[in-house]
């Protein structure tokens, strides 16, 4: 039981880091086109970081839904565990690209031309929420002891 | 600088009469495995000749000419001979279809090839992917970027893009073939280091390239690389689930409880 656990635990994980690079790219970059590709601030290890991020984040994707996919086949498959570790690894991915990314490494700002300071409250205010509820969700979905049974 | 050859053969008669070989060798090929009582998918020679057919519209013709000038055009391209072409090619299962044609004796032979330790060495993930990146550092990066139309640099993109592929998701028989996660992690770094350089290029165009150009070319080399580095992710994937399928059926994860 425990090794389908954890299986629910990272696949979710890796899925979330996932959905938020996804939405990154195609909301903020190419819908709204607030993110820029390349800020000529950007530094060396800011595009070293930049890359990094999005090869492991197409990783993250292929392998978290492989991953559901064989928990499904297996019928080990556990949707509120399964939530919780999405919900946790896409809060603090969000709050990873918000605050290491956009304001340490000064990769790009989340919008160009406007006053930052509320864009980035939002921005990492809504990612320590889901890291928060995805972290309180895993938490309640822990394997119970083998001592109970 | 540029010298081109007057007489005997025109410009880009090498690049389409090396494919146009490979193909009537894979057919020949075909018939030898078929004689033999092999039988061999019609989809792998299908793979084989769009894979062929990706690497010469990369090095011969309107693409290729318009590439000399057009930094989008060039990378284009690049992602068709370095990156589609070596996934059909080797999808194809070309050291397969060597097995299955050659004489029993020659076989052998080919297989202590595959096992000697040249071949383990030059296979491995690690070493095929600083050829395969380290390569394209090194024309775009250096100054050598007036020479990447010359045959030489498009054979070792399109060698050390098949030999990186095969090295990662290939199918063919490979003795020493990396396990699942050093082919996973080098492929994650490969892919990085191809996001990076493009948009190092984007930032800082190549010798005697114009700066909208160059940033044009380099949108074409991330998000075009990525859709074909997603298809090798993809591979990956199906290799994993089938593996944890068929290891499944040894140590289900979920234990059957026996007892109530």
């Amino acid at each position: 039981m425990e090794r389908a656990s954890r299986a629910n635990l990272v696949s979710g994980i890796l899925l979330g880091l996932g959905v938020v690079a996804f939405v990154d790219e195609t909301v903020f970059h190419q819908l709204l086109h607030w993110h820029h590709f390349y800020d000529r601030s950007t530094t060396g290890v800011g595009l070293v970081s930049d890359g990094l991020f999005h090869a492991f984040s197409w990783f993250a994707t292929v392998a978290g839904l492989f991953g559901a996919a064989r928990l499904l086949r297996d019928r080990a498959f556990h949707g509120r565990r399964f939530l919780g570790g999405l919900l946790a690894g896409a809060g603090f991915f969000q709050l990873y690209d918000g605050i290491v990314q956009h304001k340490l490494l000064g990769l790009h700002q989340i919008r160009y031309g406007v006053p930052l300071l509320g864009y980035d409250l939002a921005w990492n205010i809504l990612a320590a929420g889901i890291l928060v509820a995805g972290v309180l969700l895993v938490y309640t979905t822990r394997p119970r002891s083998r001592a109970a049974t | 600088m540029n010298h081109h050859h007057v007489g005997l053969v025109p410009d880009g008669t090498v690049q389409v009469l090396l494919p146009a070989c490979a193909l009537a060798g894979w057919l020949v090929a075909v018939r030898a495995a078929r004689r033999r009582g092999r039988t061999w998918p019609a989809t792998r020679t299908v793979s084989w000749s769009l894979g062929l057919a990706c690497a010469g519209v990369a090095v011969a013709g309107p693409l290729a000419a318009a590439g000399h000038a057009d930094f989008r055009a060039h990378m284009t391209g690049h992602l068709l001979l370095g990156m589609l072409a070596p996934l059909l090619v080797v999808s194809a299962r070309p050291v397969t279809l060597a097995l299955c044609a050659l004489p029993a004796r020659d076989a052998r032979r080919l297989a202590e090839v595959l096992r000697s330790r040249p071949v383990a060495i030059l296979t491995h993930p690690v070493v095929a992917a600083v050829l395969d990146v380290g390569g394209l550092w090194v024309v775009y990066r250096t100054g050598l970027y007036p020479a990447a139309h010359s045959p030489l640099v498009q054979a070792h993109v399109f060698l050390a893009g098949a030999l990186f592929t095969a090295s990662v998701v290939g199918r063919d028989p490979a003795p020493h073939r990396a396990a699942l996660e050093v082919r996973a992690a080098v492929l994650v770094g490969v892919m990085a280091a191809h996001g990076i350089l493009a948009k190092s290029l984007y930032a800082g165009p190549p010798t005697g390239v114009p700066a909208a150009r160059a940033e044009a070319g380099a949108q074409v080399m991330y998000y075009g690389g990525a859709v074909v580095e997603l298809a090798l992710l993809v591979l990956l994937g199906v290799e994993w689930y089938r593996w944890t399928g068929r290891r499944t059926r040894h140590t289900p994860i979920r234990r059957v409880r026996a007892r109530g």
